[in-house]
């Protein structure tokens, strides 16, 4: 007969492990409420850089009228033999799935290219550390990203020495606390010279798409070359399942996170450089969009950063719910076993008492 | 009332100002430009600078690096990479930026990039004079 003193005190500890769970759930929950807004701010301006470039493209003759060929390196394709692949992951654990979906998306793309060069960048202490085990570190390392711009010396262009043909070139840990534009800036114009040194190839993206709650895709997207402005240009996708977009839908509601998406765009945003008049350009428009390009691909790299820290505090928060529901359960089941053992116990000291009382 | 136009001023951040101004001056990559309501529309790329409004007479300075401008008579957009307010600049912080870019610019090292200290000693400089009030 189990003791009723030892399952009192495991009901004990599941309440407070309850506790605990429903706490990190409300945290989660405020504060994908504040990653949901700041990605939300960054939709004007991504919006507005967007539609610029579209308007250069048509007016700054970047491709050739006659061969249709890109003049831009950066949208000029050339064939595949160096990739940089950058994952975007969590720096903290306890998501669920979060984490591991991520690194078997990047798995899987990596599996795609295989023969190939891959460079690998890790963002995000979980990816990292996953990353570690499996692959070299390459000779020369990318600056991290954590410490302060300013610092940032620049990188000699020495002929790299591959370590293997898949080797880890950078991390990037404890950024994601507070993404800032300048860090995914920086990163980009990292990424950008070593595409225009012809070290790489192309540059691909794996990241966890947030438009809201139950709205969230595991993404491979190509960054470089562009393919198309305006258009993102995904490798494989993965939608939620059903039943994920349950739970995240019932975590969301009872910790009081709205569903609303963080996808509409804004009209005034979107008429940016779109008004069918003769502008005056105080430099020419191809030397504007040289400029405009790399701020292109910066704000996809910000976007992604900031989508994937909302996916990753909803990925929690669905944890949490979840855990929490689990230790309700269990607690239930725990008082039920308790209470038939205080009854058999009862039970027991009567019958001893009656049939003692019988043997007299 | 005096003439005005729409001025809205956008980081990657946030929107950091959206009112109505009578006159912005705005560092254009090739000198600065002052703005009045009925421009021609325009567009241009910006350099390191501030950015000086005019909303109900009052003056108003903030510090950008690097951005462009959409300029149509009733309009003007602005996307800056930054735009800070005075209040928001941490001027220690710029300081020391400022005295790092100039230790690199005068150590004769030739691996140092010029082009970039340039850069991070005119985004200082800019932060320093808009947070001053000069």
């Amino acid at each position: 007969m189990p003791n009723i003193l030892d399952i009192r005190r495991r009901i004990r500890s599941v309440i407070n492990t309850r506790q605990i769970t429903k706490a990190m759930k409300m945290v989660s929950a405020a504060k994908l409420r504040r990653a949901q807004e700041r990605a939300l701010a960054a939709r004007p301006y991504a919006q507005m850089l967007t539609n610029v470039l579209k308007s250069l493209v048509a007016r700054a003759e970047i491709y050739d009228p006659e061969t249709g060929e890109p003049k831009h390196p950066l949208l000029a394709q050339r064939e595949e033999k160096t990739i940089l692949l950058i994952i975007v992951t969590g720096d903290k654990g306890l998501a669920g799935a979060f984490n591991a979906n991520i690194l078997k998306a990047g798995a899987r793309f990596l599996e795609s290219k295989a023969g190939k060069n891959i460079d690998i960048e890790a963002i995000g202490r979980k990816g990292r550390d996953f990353l570690r085990r499996r692959y070299p570190a390459a000779a020369i390392q990318t600056h991290s990203l954590a410490e302060p711009e300013e610092l940032l010396e620049e990188v000699e262009s020495a002929a790299r020495e591959r370590a293997a043909a898949r080797q880890i070139t950078g991390e990037h840990i404890g950024i994601l606390g507070k993404v800032e534009f300048a860090q995914a800036s920086a990163l980009a114009e990292s990424v950008i010279q070593r595409y225009c040194r012809e070290e790489l190839d192309s540059v691909y993206l794996v990241f966890n798409e947030f438009k809201s709650v139950i709205a969230q895709r595991l993404i491979v997207e190509q960054i470089l070359p562009i393919e198309q402005i305006g258009e993102r240009a995904v490798r494989l996708a993965e939608e939620m399942t059903d039943e994920e977009k349950k739970r995240a839908k019932e975590a969301a509601v009872s910790a009081g996170a709205g569903l609303r998406a963080t996808d509409g765009s804004e009209p005034s945003a979107s008429q940016f450089g779109t008004s069918q008049v003769d502008y005056i350009y105080e430099q020419p428009p191809a030397e504007l969009f040289r400029a405009l390009l790399p701020k292109y691909v910066s704000i996809q790299i910000f976007r992604a950063l900031l989508e994937s820290v909302a996916a990753e505090h909803a990925a929690r928060m669905t944890a949490m719910d979840s855990a929490t529901n689990n230790a309700t359960d269990m607690i239930d089941s725990l008082t039920l076993v308790m209470n038939r053992a205080r009854q058999a116990k009862i039970t027991k000291e009567i019958i001893e008492i009656v049939s003692g009382a019988a043997a007299m | 009332m005096a003439e005005v136009f729409q001025l809205e001023i956008v980081t990657p951040e946030k929107k950091v100002v959206e009112t109505t101004a009578e006159e912005v001056q705005i560092p254009g990559k090739n000198g600065y430009l002052g703005i009045l309501p009925g421009h021609a529309p325009l567009i241009t790329e910006l350099s390191v600078g501030e950015i000086t409004f005019r909303e109900n007479s009052i003056e108003q300075k903030l510090a950008v690096a690097w951005g462009f401008a959409e300029i149509l008579p009733n309009k003007v957009t602005i996307l800056a990479e930054t735009a800070e307010r005075p209040s928001e600049i941490n001027v220690e912080r710029a300081r020391q930026a400022k005295e790092r870019a100039e230790q690199r610019l005068t150590s004769g090292d030739t691996a140092v990039d010029v082009d970039r200290a340039l850069d991070a000693l005119h985004r200082a400089q800019a932060r320093l004079d808009v947070a001053s009030g000069k």
